[in-house]
């Protein structure tokens, strides 16, 4: 009953954007462009792409621009899908050191927190990712302890405040729920999908968050696990309180049970090599599905990784021993785990300050033995495949047309984008960042200062 | 202005060169000659003049053989880029640089530098590889020495662990010289010190002979945020600012106290030496000009204050760290010579970052200011060639129409010069230190890695010969073993 009902409205949903967005139908052809297809067909040398209602109409060499297109010539430039940043906190984070604008922790709730309530479609980061390439992002909870955008000379907590930790005010466990977000400008609901995921650190964080000792956060997981299929199994037990009692709060087994049902993908935040076996195994006895990030020491379980058919997300600048747990961290960790047969998705920095780094990490994963034409592959399609993103990754006639023209190489730090498409509409180039640049490009000739700008 | 600076710079140089020879000259250099009055002789380690230099380098280049590489495309940092180059170096120093013609003595080792780029060694400004090494645990977190705002009395160099890895990642993306700095934590955070990076046991065996020390001064959002943290002194931006005047005030009083005792003791008067205080040691060396200041400071409006301290009490600001707001004040920074180092850009962490772009670095670099990219962090180091490129490439997609040859004298010559040792590297110019990488490509691309790193003239790193990749006593024995190198 309830299904039935769902599908007519979403389908009224659909036909609603789409006329509120009528620059959609714009049919675009982009021509003489090196097309990067980011799919089996390859890179195409010279060739058009046709965007029509949303959508990749035609690809290829041979391909002519139909009647009434925009022509855009590309001069040599290149095509590529938008870019994907397979986990981040762009569209629910602004600036790091103030916490108010921050709503990719949770502080309190579990797996239950979810962090798609939080996107702030009007970021002013979003144009400026728009300008990195990206189109679409997956925007990860994490921990209060997690990710960092600033650098030992700023200092964290750590640095100044004589270890006053900031555990405290860390949830049980997991970090809460993801999202997938699209980067469009104006759209007022850009969250594609929530709930993709429910994101675990373990390793010296999981440790730590569960009292100072891997096996007390791998018993945990696994006792949350067990509450969650009680309480799936019998809810009216629980209703009448009836159950026995569970570690976690009713909200986050709820968002467990589609974790140990195995539709919904466990992120977990890894480092170690035997960390990594012990998520895999874990995968294994428990039924669930897992996507890895971090994976420093990959290449050492290369073959366990790819045997178990598990998705790595990582950093490809990670090559420092900067913690016990990643000691073994090399440059050519992408290249070794996708020579093992490992789907790779590159991030750049998790945090909206360095996002542009990603295409930059392919390049680099690239100069450290990644070959070029699976380059693009892991900036695009394989982080859509990894997080289970249909029609969007690839430059494939069907597909959403979230396309990038690029001056030149998209791996080179001496090119950026021309042009960027969201669903087939071209973007705004504008940013704030580049309002500020333009503002004190040149001194005002009015002799006024430069706010008069 | 540039010019000035550089005359301001080597002068420094070249008094804090003076300072050494007199001290070695000295018969006991520890104590001051007998009989010069009747003042009694300051015992060891009480006068700061004695021994200007107490933990002095014993940094000596590896022995190697003359060498020559041919056929590369070469950027001097001094505006040129030389198709088909030749550059040959001996004895530590560069001797030739030039087109294709240029004589290769006999017995020079000749290197085929076909298809590939050489530029000076990467000079990284501002780096706390050592001070907070890797691994990042707390036993080793000894970059700032956070107790009180003012800790001029610190020197970066006792808390430099020679042993971190990141030393060795550094030098395989180029980096053959780092400026280690305390962090920010405070209003004076301590002294730098300039390394050759080098794999040693002591940190001596690091220092760069003859260069001068900095002064870390630290602008805005940390100290007041460390010290308002605990109820103190400096908790806000203005507080910041009394801090470092009283700073100075308390420096020139000091200093003053020395030069009286030591017109008395020439003149032959009894005198009692001052009680030496080694914070004040170190301010006192910035207002003789010995010392350089290096202040982390981002936004525009904070430098336009510092540089008005700084005129107040008589001192110079050689380089403004950070400085995410240099595109708003690139003309005034260009007036004052003052250097500023930033990344890319590293924006949006924290408010006074706010407003960084990309373009910082080529706005200001176009209104005339010293330009310099540092990374403040082991993974930016080991590709400063790289930060340097994406801030060229910011510029020239508004039009500021920046060449290689400009952009590489960012991460060479222009941190050389704002750390004091122009003089002796930071360009391939006959005479200087053979500090020179051979990259597998342009080094402003995302592919182009360092193949070979020399420093003087010693081949200190190839990423095709493991006997030229060292690995740090704590990397042996670890998963991976440092063999980073793929």
């Amino acid at each position: 009953m309830k299904r039935a009902l769902i599908a007519p409205l979403f389908l009224a949903g659909m036909t609603a954007l789409a006329i509120a967005a009528p620059a959609a139908a714009e049919t675009v052809a982009i021509v003489n462009a090196r097309i990067e297809t980011a799919s089996a067909a390859g890179i195409i040398p010279s060739g058009t792409i046709v965007l029509k209602d949303g959508r990749i109409a035609a690809v290829g060499a041979g391909v002519t621009a139909p009647a009434g297109a925009r022509v855009i010539d590309a001069q040599g430039g290149v095509v590529t899908p938008g870019l994907i940043a397979p986990s981040s906190n762009l569209t629910v984070s602004e600036v790091e050191a103030v916490p108010s604008t921050r709503d990719d922790r949770s502080g309190k709730l579990s797996a239950g927190f979810d962090i798609s309530y939080g996107v702030n479609p009007a970021s002013p980061m979003i144009p400026l990712a728009r300008q990195t390439g990206l189109t679409r992002v997956v925007a990860t909870p994490l921990l209060s302890r997690g990710g960092a955008g600033g650098h030992k000379d700023d200092g964290g907590a750590d640095d100044f405040a004589g270890g006053g930790g900031g555990e405290e005010g860390d949830p049980a466990m997991f970090a809460g729920q993801a999202a997938i977000v699209s980067l469009a400008a104006g759209d007022q609901d850009p969250v594609v999908r929530a709930r993709v995921a429910v994101t675990l650190d373990l390793g010296e964080a999981g440790a730590r968050n569960a009292g100072g000792s891997r096996g007390a956060a791998l018993v945990l997981v696994r006792a949350a696990f067990q509450d969650a299929r009680a309480l799936s199994r019998n809810r009216n037990a629980y209703e009448r309180g009836e159950s026995r009692e569970f570690g976690l709060s009713r909200i986050d087994l709820e968002a467990l049970i589609p974790v140990v049902e195995g539709r919904t993908p466990l992120l977990v935040r890894v480092h170690r090599a035997s960390d990594i076996l012990q998520v895999l195994r874990l995968a294994r006895e428990e039924k669930v599905r897992v996507i890895l990030e971090g994976a420093e020491e990959g290449w050492l379980v290369a073959g366990e990784i790819a045997a178990a058919g598990v998705g790595v997300i990582l950093d490809s600048q990670a090559d420092l021993p900067d913690s016990f747990e990643s000691l073994g961290a090399r440059l050519d960790n992408a290249a070794r785990l996708r020579a093992a047969g490992v789907t790779v998705a590159i991030m750049g920095s998790r945090d909206v300050n360095n996002l542009r780094q990603q295409r930059f990490n392919a390049g680099l994963a690239v100069a450290n033995g990644l070959p070029r034409d699976q380059a693009m592959a892991t900036i695009t399609s394989d982080v859509a495949r990894i997080w289970g993103m249909t029609g969007v990754g690839s430059l494939t006639v069907g597909q959403e047309a979230d396309v990038v023209l690029w001056t030149g190489d998209p791996l080179e730090t001496s090119s950026w984008p021309q042009a960027v498409f969201i669903g087939g509409v071209e973007q705004p180039q504008s940013t704030r960042a580049f309002e500020l640049r333009d503002r004190y490009l040149k001194p005002a000739a009015s002799g006024y200062p430069p706010a008069y700008q | 202005m540039t010019s000035r600076l550089r005359a301001a710079l080597a002068a420094t140089a070249t008094a804090a060169l003076l300072a050494a020879c007199a001290t070695t000259g000295s018969a006991a250099p520890d104590r001051p000659a007998a009989g010069t009055g009747p003042a009694k002789p300051v015992p060891a380690g009480l006068d700061p003049a004695a021994r200007p230099d107490p933990f002095p380098s014993t940094y000596a280049p590896f022995a190697a053989g003359p060498m020559a590489i041919r056929g590369a495309t070469v950027l001097t940092a001094t505006g040129q880029q030389i198709e088909n180059g030749v550059v040959v170096f001996s004895g530590g120093r560069i001797v030739a640089v030039g087109g294709p013609d240029t004589a290769v003595p006999q017995g020079t080792t000749v290197i085929d530098g076909t298809g590939k780029w050489v530029t000076p060694g990467i000079i990284d400004a501002h780096s706390h590889l050592g001070v907070y090494p890797s691994p990042g645990v707390s036993s080793r977190s000894d970059g700032n020495e956070a107790i009180d705002p003012v800790t001029a009395n610190v020197w970066a160099e006792h808390s430099v662990w020679p042993q971190d890895p990141g030393f060795n990642r550094a030098r395989a993306g180029g980096v053959t010289t780092l400026q280690i700095l305390p962090g920010s934590a405070n209003l004076f955070g301590g002294r730098s010190v300039t390394l050759r990076n080098v794999p040693s046991v002591t940190m001596q065996g690091m220092k760069f002979p003859g260069a001068p020390y900095g002064l870390k001064m630290a602008c805005g959002e940390n100290p007041k945020r460390v010290y308002g943290g605990k109820s103190r002194s400096p908790s806000t931006a203005m507080g910041n600012v009394a801090g470092y005047r009283r700073a100075w005030i308390d420096a020139a009083e000091y200093g003053r106290k020395w030069d009286d005792y030591r017109a008395k003791v020439s003149k032959g008067e009894k005198a009692d030496p001052p009680k030496r205080d080694l914070g004040l040691d170190t301010l006192v060396g910035v207002l003789r000009g010995e010392i350089l200041v290096q202040n982390h400071c981002y936004r525009a409006d904070e430098m336009a204050v510092m540089i008005d301290v700084a005129r107040e009490f008589g001192y110079r600001i050689t380089m403004f760290h950070h400085a995410s707001e240099a595109y708003k004040v690139g003309p005034l920074l260009a007036k004052e010579g003052i250097c500023f180092a930033t990344w890319a850009d590293w924006q949006g962490f924290k408010m006074e970052s706010y407003d960084g772009i990309e373009a910082n670095a080529a706005i200001a670099y176009r209104a005339g200011a010293c330009t310099v990219i540092h990374s403040d962090d082991p993974t930016i180091t080991q590709r400063l060639n790289q930060e340097a490129a994406i801030a060229m490439a910011a510029g020239n997609r508004i039009g500021l129409k920046i060449t290689d040859a400009e952009a590489i004298a960012w991460i060479t010559l222009n941190p050389a010069r704002a750390i004091g040792i122009d003089g002796q590297t930071g360009s391939l110019v006959a005479g200087k230190r053979a500090d020179v990488v051979l990259w597998s490509a342009d080094p402003f691309s995302i592919y182009a890695q360092a193949d070979k790193v020399f420093i003087d003239g010693a081949l200190v790193y190839d990423r095709r010969d493991p006997r030229y990749q060292p690995r740090s006593d704590f990397e042996l024995g670890q998963p991976g073993e440092g063999a980073f190198h793929p």
